[in-house]
Parts: structure tokens; C-alpha cells; sequence
């Protein structure tokens, strides 16, 4: 072989990004089919009760309407417990906006003029929405996010606390955020006989792929789910959603292929989104910030069908060491939209919490925000007493506050002054698991030297595309240009989803063992590849069944710098840095991207977002993009992004951690903690929208 | 979406003839809102008339000194013309501070003043409201308002007017020109639309068909500096919380010419004629400023989730006339 | 199918003609009768700026346009930048400044971006240029593009890299 320069940690652009850039990448609904039916979904209107009449004549009466699907004449689907695939099945409404029918028309315009003229009539019972602290409803859950306990305990929290000399109580909230992905949840279903193909924008084929054949009775191999290129998800398409059960029901029922794309104002109430949070906090620590006793107890909600928990007290369990600690959890069924996975589900609303206390803490230890986490830095992991297999925290936050120039602002609360605004600077620390999934992979030598790799796993933007292909030619010590990468089909190799930024990891390591295998038969056989070529799979079950315990976890230190205009209350970010210890960051372009975008969703998580619960209607008041706002361009500054080169040897063949989530970690408490320097208002409620802000700065400021 | 007859008659006379005989029809400008709201169910028109095309494309000086604005101009083109930027600032910048470029490349001068409320009850036909479905209730006063009126509401209705630009008219006395079955006739912006009362579905003063050709600015007063300001959640592309159109003449220290209006504090752009009033002849201090604000929003009667306008009016009012009465602080021409 | 009309466009250079629902959008006429699955519907009401599209020259919302209204308009989608060989500039820097993530608002931000360059040049103001600015072509400084192309969300946050990727082709 040649010697070339090491593939991986090059700064490779993305292998589509030509078509994305061209409009040629086909997401689920550009797939050109003939005699295209359109499906428009119509949604309960009620909260909570039955449907006791569905009256289709008016929608039926025009000719392009070729069916009205409802819980009386859908397909039956096999029994799920998934609120979010069991749809039109049953008259029973658990949530509004719940999906009770389904208009399919030749056309786009007909399907939603029809979807209008549906009067579906219901028999409703009282509805309880919204989520207190004191819910009469709250109970323990079995466990929470996957196989992981409710509730910890370590030492006498307690007692500890009520001796500590500096303590801390204090309760912070985030509301309901939504995920709104570019592309709205969509598909397009064609059956051919028994066989199911689905366009379908999801985070996971092989998942959506066993849902489908689950839920309409089929071999997994009858049903091919195509996922090529997806607009987004950040958690909402992590397993299957309604459009692509329906579409599939539509297409069935009228025998066309049916395109579904929801209507961006469905998707609060059907696809799931982060639930509303209530954290207390209390922090006990000597003079010195030295903590001793720490409680992180969260109430959170769910729907009445499934259970999703906001799991946000975990990262306490990991972050700092705390000889008596206590972490809980509690949930309270009500008559809302099943909540689910958002990017850095429990991390990301949970360390909002935890390091916005660590800013109170250090204020009132009188300690600077980074001594007082170096003063904290544990030496296993607090609830597991394992080792970390790595942990850099001290040195991203060394580095961070370097490059920042941390050391150089003036501590001072609310004294700077640009113009007429306050400015203020904040740091807050990031952690997200590295966790690896189960997956297959294969790698495929063509007689003609060409090299082919095939996975089902899913390029929702990441990049993984472009690393898997850099992970396949470093094994296989071959130019990368001789490299295809098969993803985005579950024809391909099982694999896991996009999600718990373990993609790079489960899908990279069966593809790293599957080339490296093919590198040595290639060898074997003095690279004479015969007419079918060589094929060799992989999959890394083994693997996970051999690793020895470690903490695994990425870490990151976050600082921001923000603007108040006293007048009006409103917040702009002026810089925001983070320095991230990842593993080995194995595409430094991408890798970039991902960061920063998982700190600019969190700018939108700190100044921007959140929904309200409207208490009489039983929906999310904020469904489209004119009243959720998500960040536009001229909200966001420049980020800096940097990483530190992190060997950790008890990962993966590549080294890595994945790197999709952690950078929403922590932004919203360092730029809250901004704004509390700036102003000297603690605002322990997000957003911090600029009514919020108002009346606690003219108290503060003694502004009129 | 209903469907719906589509015209596109090639003068106003046609245009006005069409609609008058049909009760059901709507004039379509941009149809950056009225599409919107045809795809939510919530305007279902069985005609409509296309007047984008009509020729009031023209921004031409008038006799008397002023600008006249044909309806049909598209709200970047208005936004971008020199005569309008050096002699009516506000104007300009009210506009971009609304909505976003390929938004105000679409949309209509006539259109951006006729557009309504983004009240989140009234664009959900699943859900009662007075100004949609005249007698089926506010849900808004109890419900979701953070965003609503704290001024001139009723309780019939709570709804805020969303336009930037009408704010910026309102305080320059602009004309609003139209043409009906009738004839033509003018009023004044701020006639232009109505508070809710107990019919919050008329939003204007408008009678059917009746449709705007232009809109007139008087000649700038000599000497007065001027500036819009506005509030709002995200940097961009995002209605107001508040906003304030003000135009300052002070001579000898002493207020000589002021125009204050509201933007997002009620179902129309709010004139602040009692602290306009207040103010006329006191000295320009921001004390005295203060206290003329507070007059006029003594009559805010805010819900339980919008009281953070009143102050939010107040400041940013105080802080643009202060700015416009500093001669180098800040302020505008 | 009741209220029909015909209607005659020219669609990246060629002329596109059919008798069209009056419901029909310009973004679904693009998309689901011309075929140009380039041009995104993000949110189908004006929020968000996937459907950005050029016409006759100046970038718009196709979502809220409707397609009978645009009879003898002229538009250009992202497949009409360039001849699928040799990029335009813009979708040069885009893949140059890594620019997007998952793609899906990239057709729209192209497209809006091609018009702000265009915007400027001919000396419209934006929300964030100085009052006294001289006549003339606007300098696209970072706080000019910021606001400029905030009609397009980009929800993987991809706007650092957008920015540079506009000010590079605006030089």
C-alpha cells in the first residue's frame, strides 16, 4: 500500500453533499411514482372521549376523493403498545389532535378539501393537561430511558445537607420543546402484491422496517423501508411515526402509491417532542465549594398511552462527585401528545438544571464558575463507582476558558456596559453517554477493484455517510474514492438508529471489523478477486458482550457571551465557545457542523423556545414556525468549536465518542448564567423570552 | 382549501365590479396572508379577484411634497426607495423589520395593512373565536394572549394587529385612498381599522369590494426626527411584542411636533393622541416623556399573561423619544 | 375537479404549461406537475423558507403563491442554478463551508441566498443597514447576511457556516 495520509480525522467533505446542494438528494416525498394519491390526516379536535360519529359524505362527493379511512374501515394493524403508530384503530381519544381519519384524493388540493369536510363528532369526558409540581398523579417509574432506575441514592443526603455550611435550593423548569425538523415527518407507500416499499423519513430503516412488518402482519424481508436522505428528525424519527403507517393503510386501501406529508401544524400533538420539566436542586458544600451532599428530584409528564421520561436527573448521577447524593424521578400520566425523544433527551434539559445550580454555588461560595467544577472533578464515576474511560472535563474547561478569555472578564455581576447594553458571560459544563448499538454491516470487494459497503444505517445529516466511508478505506487501506457506501435502506445489513449519538460507533465498528476482515482475505488470496468478488459481513454482538465496565461518557465545557437591551428585556448571544473532549473525532468538518448545531438548537432552548399548554383545549398552543421559534440566522453569532484530543482505548476500533448530542448540552445554562451576570436576574424558568426578563430587571436595575 | 373562481381583471373598475356582485369574493394582493389563512380554513373565499397586477405599482411625489404609494407595490421595493428612505425612514424601516425578504418581495402595500391578526385562536378553526366565527367566544382572554392586545380590546376580542408598516403610517398621518361601487373616497389610516367592540370579525372600516389603491404620505415636517423600534422574541423575522413609530420636533427644547404609535397593543395601530397631547409644548426631558406615556397607557388593561406590554411600551417609548430628542444620541433624522 | 385554469410559465428556461386546480400552489406545481423535487415544503405557510424559489428574478415563498396567479411569471428553482456539471457559485461555497447538514432547507437557502446577493448589489436596504448608508451596492458584512437570510431556518444549525458560504461568493 501507499502510504497516504491517515483517512480518518480528515477534514472530508460530505459524499452528498453535491446532490444536496444541486436539489438532486430525494428525501420521502420526492420519489416520482405514478398515480400518486395524496393522504391528508385529520386530527381530534377533542381532548379526551370517543368518537361517536364519522360523517364522510360531503368529502366523498368529490370524484377525486378516493377513500376516507377511519377507526371503522382502516386496515387493522397488529396490537402495539406505540401511541405512535397505533392510529385510526380505535373510536377511543387519548390526546387532541390525535389522528381519527385519513382523506385520500388524486390530488394534494382534494386530499385536504376532503380532509376539511370530515365531520367526525365526538362524546367527551373531562381532560387534565397540565403538569404541577404537586400532581396528584405522580408516581415512581419502573425505570427510566432504557433499563436505567428511577430513583439513586448514595450516602445521608439529608443529613448532610442540613449541616452543609453553603446550601443551595432551588427549582428550575423548561417547557415543552419540539423537535421540527426541516422536513416534516412524510412518506410514500407502494404495495406490489404483499410487499410493502416505504420512502419514509426516519432515523432508523431497520426499526421502521420491523414496526411495519409488525403492525401489518408481514415477514421483516416482504417490507423495504428507504431512508436515502432525511431532513432532520433530532429524536422525532427515531422509530416509526403515523405518517408512514398511514400512507402504507392509504396505499393498501385505494391500491396506489400514496404520498403523506404531515402539515407542519400536526406535528406538536403526533410525533412527540421534549416533556415539560420541574427540577429542584439542592447542592450542600462546605466554604470552600466542595459539594457533599447533591439532590436532583424531576417531575415530568407523559400520556395516558406509553410511558416516555424525560430522564433529566441522570447526568447528576455522572457529572461531579458527591459522597451523599440523590437522584428521582416522577411522572404524571395526562391527556397530552406522547412525549418522546429529543436531541439529549434527560442531558439536555437536566444540566440545564444542575449547571445553572453550579453558577448559584459558585456565586455563593463567592468562587469562580470554573475553579468551583474543577473543585468538583470526580475520580470514578459518583453512582457507579466505575472508571471513566475517559474524562477531560478540567481540560476542556481549562481550554475553553482560555480561548475565551474567561479570566479576563470582570466577575462583577451586572456591571459591564456596551452602549446601552448590559453584557454578561457564562460557562456551563456538557456530558452525553457514548453508547454503542448492536449492528451489521458488510464489506463487498468487486473483481474490478471497487470496494462496496453496505449498512442500514441513517444519514439524517450527520455525515455518517462520509465517516463510514473514511472508517471502510483507513481499514481497508484504500484511496477513499474507491469506496461506495451503501446506507438508508433496510434491504442493507441491519443496523441501529440514528440516535444516542452511537451511530458512528454501532455502525463504524462492524463496518471497521467487516473491512478489515476483507483486507486480510484480500491478502490471502493475493487480491485476485474472483467474477462474484468477495463478500464479508459483520457484526459486532461479541464485541458488546466483551466490554469490560468503564463510565463512558463525552464531556464538554460551554461558554457564552450575551447582549440584554434593558429597555426591552430582549437577550442576543454575542459569541458562544465550546471545547469538547469526544475520542477521537474522526471527521474534524462534520464533526464541526454537529457541534455547532447542537449549540445553536440550544441558543433556541435558552432565549427561544417552548410551548404552551393551553389548559382548555388540551393542545400545545404554538404549532407552526411563525409562533415556535426555533433560531433564525440573525439570532445566531459566531461559534467556536474546539476539541481535545482524546485517546481512549475502551470505545470502539475508531476511538470515538458520538458527538450528535452533547454540543446542546450545557448552552442554555451557560447562557442563562450569561444573563444572570449581565443582570443580576436569575431566570430559573426557560425561555428567557424578553417579558420574562422585563419586570425582574426593572426590580433589579431600579429601572422604571 | 374550498376552491374558488379565479379573475384577474386588468383595471379597477373591473375589479370592484367583480366583487361588489359577489358576497363570497376577496381580493387577492400578495396572498402572503390570505393563502396562508385559505389553507388553514380560516378565509374561504368562492372568488377570487387578483389585484397584484392592477397599475398602482407607481411611488410618486405628490403636488403638495408628499408620497403616494400605490397598493400594489410590493413592501422590498417600498422599503428600498431612496425618496422614501431619506424622507421617511420610518417607513422603510418599519417594513424591514417585518417578516422576512422573499415575504416582503411578495407582499402588497395594501395587502401588509390588511392582513390579520396572528391571534393563534383565530387560526385554528378547531377552536372557538369571535373575529372568525362571529358569537362562538374568546378563548383568548383565558387561554393563550401572551402575545395580545392591552389596549382597545373588548371581550369579544383580545386580538393585536400584526403590520409593522401601519404603525410607522399611523404616526405619520398617512391617507389611505380607495375605490368602491361608490366612487372613490380617502380617510386616514388610523381610520382604517376598527377596534373590536362587539363585532371583532370587521377588522376595517372597508365596506365589500370597496378596495385600496393607494396610500398617501403628507410632506415630512421640517426639522422632526423620527424612528420605529420593535420587540420581539427572535432577532428577526418575528411579529412584535411591542413596537413604537415616533416622530419628534423640538424647538428651543421644548416639544414642537410629536406623533407616538403603537404597534402590537391592540387591534390597530395605536395612536397615542393623549400623550402627544401631554406633550405639546412641555420640554423634551424623558421625565416628562415618561409621564405622557403613562397617560396614554393609563387605559391598558392588560390580561393575565400581557402586562409585561405596559412596561415594555412604556420604555421602549421613552427610550425612542429621549434617543430622537438628543440631537447626536442615537436618534434618526 | 371543479375550478380549473390553464396556466403558462417558463420553469428554468423552459416553458411549462397546464391547466391547473386554482388551489394549486407554485411549490406544488413545481413539485408534484413539473416535477422539481429540489424545491422543499418545509411548512407550506411562509415560516420557514424551504420553497424559496426565484421569480422573475426576485426569491419568494412558493408555498403562498398561488400558481393561477403567476401566469406568464418567470421562475428558477435550484435545478435551474446551474447545468448539473459546473456548480453556481453559491453551491460551490455551500459544499465548500460545509454548509448544511441534513440538506432539506439547502435548495431554499440557496436560492434566497442568490436573491440577497442580488438585493444588495442593486442597494436595497436590509432591517440592519445603516440609515445614512450611501447609494449604491450594500457591503454583505456578517450582520447584513445574518438578517438577510433569516427567511431561512435552518433547523440542524447550520447558519455559522451559511454565512461564510454567502460571504464568500458576495466578495
Amino acid at each position: 500500500m501507499t502510504t497516504t495520509k491517515p483517512l480518518l480525522g480528515a477534514p472530508t467533505a460530505r459524499l452528498e453533499a453535491r446532490e444536496k446542494v444541486t436539489g438532486t438528494a430525494r428525501y420521502a416525498t420526492d420519489y416520482p411514482t405514478d398515480r400518486t394519491a395524496y393522504a391528508w390526516p385529520v386530527p381530534a379536535t377533542v381532548v379526551r372521549g370517543e368518537i361517536t360519529a364519522i360523517d364522510a359524505t360531503a368529502a366523498l362527493a368529490d370524484p377525486a376523493v378516493l377513500a376516507v379511512l377511519s377507526h371503522q374501515n382502516a386496515p387493522r394493524l397488529r396490537e402495539t403498545d406505540d401511541p405512535f403508530v397505533t392510529v385510526l384503530q380505535s373510536p377511543r381519544i387519548n390526546h387532541r389532535g390525535q389522528y381519527v381519519a385519513l382523506a385520500v384524493a388524486t390530488s394534494l388540493e382534494a386530499a385536504r378539501a376532503a380532509a376539511e369536510a370530515i365531520r367526525v363528532t365526538y362524546r367527551c369526558e373531562p381532560h387534565d393537561v397540565v403538569l404541577t409540581p404537586d400532581h396528584p398523579g405522580l408516581y415512581k417509574p419502573d425505570e427510566v430511558g432504557v433499563g436505567m432506575p428511577a430513583d439513586r441514592e448514595h450516602g445521608d443526603f439529608d443529613t448532610t445537607y442540613a449541616n452543609a455550611r453553603v446550601r443551595i435550593d432551588v427549582v428550575y423548569e423548561t417547557p415543552a420543546l419540539h423537535n421540527h425538523p426541516m422536513e416534516p415527518h412524510s412518506a410514500t407507500a407502494l404495495w406490489d402484491g404483499d410487499e410493502l416499499t416505504v420512502y419514509d423519513s426516519n432515523q432508523d430503516s431497520s426499526g421502521v422496517q420491523q414496526a411495519l412488518a409488525r403492525l401489518f402482519g408481514l415477514a421483516a424481508d416482504k417490507v423495504h423501508v428507504v431512508n436515502e436522505h432525511v431532513g432532520g428528525g433530532f429524536g422525532s424519527k427515531g422509530s416509526a411515526r403515523a405518517p408512514v403507517v398511514l400512507a402504507a393503510m392509504a396505499a393498501r386501501t385505494v391500491r396506489r402509491p400514496v404520498k403523506l406529508a404531515l402539515p407542519r401544524n400536526q406535528l406538536a400533538a403526533t410525533i412527540g417532542y421534549r416533556a415539560p420539566t420541574i427540577q429542584r436542586i439542592r447542592v450542600g458544600a462546605d466554604a470552600e465549594g466542595h459539594i457533599h451532599a447533591l439532590a436532583h428530584e424531576l417531575v415530568t409528564q407523559t400520556a395516558t398511552v406509553g410511558e416516555f421520561v424525560e430522564f433529566a436527573a441522570v447526568p447528576t448521577r455522572t457529572m461531579y462527585h458527591a459522597p451523599h447524593s440523590r437522584t428521582t424521578h416522577r411522572v404524571t400520566r395526562l391527556d397530552v401528545p406522547a412525549p418522546s425523544w429529543m436531541r439529549a433527551p434527560g442531558e439536555c434539559p437536566g444540566m440545564f438544571a444542575l449547571e445553572s445550580a453550579m453558577d448559584e454555588l459558585a456565586l455563593a461560595c463567592g468562587l469562580d464558575p470554573v475553579e468551583l467544577r474543577l473543585r468538583n472533578e470526580p475520580t470514578v464515576e459518583p453512582d457507579t463507582g466505575l472508571p471513566y474511560s475517559s474524562r477531560h472535563l478540567v481540560e476542556c474547561l481549562r481550554e475553553g476558558a482560555r480561548r475565551f478569555g474567561w479570566h479576563d472578564r470582570d466577575a462583577r455581576i451586572a456591571t459591564s456596559r456596551e452602549g446601552r447594553f448590559l453584557i454578561g458571560s457564562g460557562v456551563a459544563a456538557s456530558t452525553y453517554p457514548a453508547f454503542v448499538m448492536p449492528s451489521h454491516a458488510e464489506a463487498h470487494a468487486a473483481a474490478d477493484g471497487g470496494y462496496e459497503v453496505r449498512v442500514s444505517a441513517s444519514d439524517i445529516g450527520t455525515g455518517a455517510r462520509t465517516v463510514l466511508a473514511q472508517i471502510a478505506a483507513e481499514a481497508l487501506g484504500v484511496p477513499l474514492d474507491s469506496v461506495r457506501v451503501r446506507v438508508g435502506s433496510s434491504d442493507l445489513p441491519p443496523a441501529s438508529v440514528a440516535g444516542g449519538s452511537s451511530g458512528t460507533a454501532s455502525w463504524g465498528w462492524p463496518v471497521h471489523k467487516a473491512c478489515t476482515e476483507l483486507r486480510r482475505r484480500l491478502a490471502e488470496c493475493g487480491h485476485a478477486v474472483p467474477e462474484q468478488g468477495i463478500t464479508v459481513a459483520a457484526d459486532i454482538a461479541e464485541e458488546l458482550d466483551d466490554r469490560e465496565d468503564f463510565a463512558r461518557h463525552a464531556f464538554g465545557a460551554q461558554f457564552a457571551e450575551v447582549q440584554v437591551d434593558p429597555v426591552t428585556g430582549e437577550t442576543r448571544v454575542r459569541r458562544l465557545l465550546g471545547v469538547f473532549a469526544a475520542g477521537r473525532i474522526l471527521n474534524p468538518r462534520t464533526a464541526r457542523s454537529q457541534f455547532i448545531g447542537g449549540m445553536t438548537m440550544g441558543l433556541g432552548m435558552a432565549l427561544l423556545e417552548g410551548s404552551t399548554m393551553d389548559r382548555e383545549f388540551g393542545d400545545y398552543a404554538e404549532r407552526d414556525l411563525a409562533s415556535y421559534h426555533v433560531p433564525a440566522c440573525a439570532d445566531v453569532p459566531e461559534i467556536d468549536v474546539h476539541w481535545i484530543d482524546e485517546e481512549d482505548p475502551h470505545l470502539n476500533p475508531m476511538g470515538s465518542k458520538g458527538i450528535g448530542e452533547i454540543g446542546i448540552v450545557g448552552t442554555a445554562a451557560a447562557i442563562a448564567n450569561a444573563v444572570h451576570h449581565a443582570t443580576g436576574v436569575r431566570l430559573r424558568a426557560l425561555p428567557i423570552h424578553p417579558d420574562a426578563l422585563l419586570t425582574r430587571l426593572a426590580d433589579q436595575l431600579g429601572l422604571a | 382549501m374550498k376552491e374558488f373562481r379565479y379573475e384577474r381583471p386588468t383595471d379597477a373598475d373591473s375589479a370592484v365590479a367583480l366583487l361588489t356582485d359577489a358576497p363570497g369574493a376577496a381580493y387577492l394582493g400578495g396572498g402572503t396572508n390570505l393563502v396562508d389563512l385559505m389553507k388553514l380554513g380560516v378565509a374561504a373565499p368562492d372568488l377570487l379577484v387578483d389585484v397584484s397586477r392592477l397599475p398602482f405599482e407607481e411611488v410618486e411625489e405628490t403636488d403638495g411634497g408628499g408620497l403616494r404609494v400605490g397598493a400594489a407595490v410590493r413592501n422590498s421595493t417600498l422599503a428600498a426607495r431612496r425618496m422614501v428612505r431619506e424622507r421617511y425612514p420610518i417607513v422603510s424601516e418599519a417594513l424591514l423589520s417585518g417578516a422576512s425578504a422573499q415575504l416582503r418581495n411578495a407582499a402588497t402595500v395594501g395587502g401588509n395593512l390588511l392582513q390579520r391578526t396572528r391571534c393563534l385562536y383565530f387560526q385554528d378553526v378547531g377552536k372557538p373565536c369571535n373575529k372568525r366565527r362571529p358569537g362562538s367566544g374568546c378563548p383568548a382572554r383565558e387561554g393563550v394572549h401572551r402575545d395580545l392586545a392591552i389596549l382597545g380590546a373588548s371581550e369579544h376580542c383580545v386580538a393585536t394587529h400584526p403590520s409593522d408598516l401601519a404603525v410607522a403610517l399611523a404616526a405619520l398621518d398617512a391617507m389611505v385612498h380607495l375605490v368602491s361601487a361608490a366612487g372613490p373616497r380617502s380617510l386616514p389610516l388610523t381610520e382604517l381599522h376598527r377596534l373590536p367592540g362587539d363585532e371583532p370579525h370587521r377588522d376595517t372600516v372597508l365596506r365589500h369590494g370597496e378596495l385600496i389603491t393607494a396610500v398617501e404620505l403628507p410632506p415630512p415636517v421640517p426639522e422632526a426626527r423620527s424612528a420605529y423600534r420593535k420587540a420581539r422574541d427572535r432577532a428577526s423575522y418575528a411579529f412584535a411584542l411591542a413596537s413604537v413609530a415616533a416622530v419628534l420636533q423640538v424647538r428651543g427644547g421644548m416639544v414642537h411636533h410629536v406623533r407616538i404609535a403603537f404597534g402590537a397593543l391592540a387591534a390597530r395601530p395605536w395612536r397615542a393622541r393623549t400623550a402627544e397631547e401631554a406633550l405639546l409644548g412641555q420640554p423634551a426631558t424623558e421625565e416628562a416623556f415618561g409621564e405622557a406615556v403613562d397617560r396614554e397607557l393609563a387605559a391598558a388593561r392588560p390580561l393575565r399573561d400581557n402586562g409585561y406590554k405596559v412596561p415594555l411600551a412604556r420604555r421602549l417609548a421613552v427610550s425612542v423619544l429621549t434617543d430622537l430628542a438628543a440631537p447626536d444620541a442615537g436618534g434618526q433624522r | 375537479m371543479g375550478a380549473m385554469t390553464a396556466v403558462t410559465l417558463n420553469v428554468n428556461g423552459e416553458r411549462f404549461s397546464r391547466e391547473l386546480d386554482n388551489r394549486t400552489t407554485l411549490l406544488d406545481l413545481l413539485r408534484e406537475h413539473a416535477h422539481l423535487s429540489g424545491v422543499k415544503k418545509g411548512c407550506d405557510h411562509g415560516q420557514c423558507g424551504a420553497c424559496t424559489v426565484l421569480l422573475d428574478g426576485r426569491r419568494v415563498n412558493s408555498c403562498l403563491l398561488l400558481a393561477v396567479a403567476m401566469d406568464g411569471t418567470e421562475i428558477t428553482t435550484i435545478e435551474g442554478l446551474s447545468d448539473g456539471t459546473t456548480l453556481h457559485p453559491l453551491q460551490r461555497a455551500f459544499v465548500d463551508h460545509d454548509a448544511f447538514q441534513c440538506g432539506f432547507c439547502t435548495p431554499g437557502q440557496i436560492c434566497s441566498a442568490v436573491g440577497a446577493i442580488a438585493e444588495a448589489r442593486a442597494g436595497w436596504p436590509s432591517a440592519v443597514t445603516a440609515h445614512d448608508a450611501p447609494p449604491g451596492p450594500v457591503e454583505l458584512t456578517v450582520p447584513e447576511v445574518r438578517e438577510r437570510m433569516s427567511g431561512n431556518l435552518c433547523r440542524c444549525g447550520a447558519y455559522v457556516n451559511i454565512v461564510s458560504a454567502v460571504r464568500e461568493v458576495a466578495r
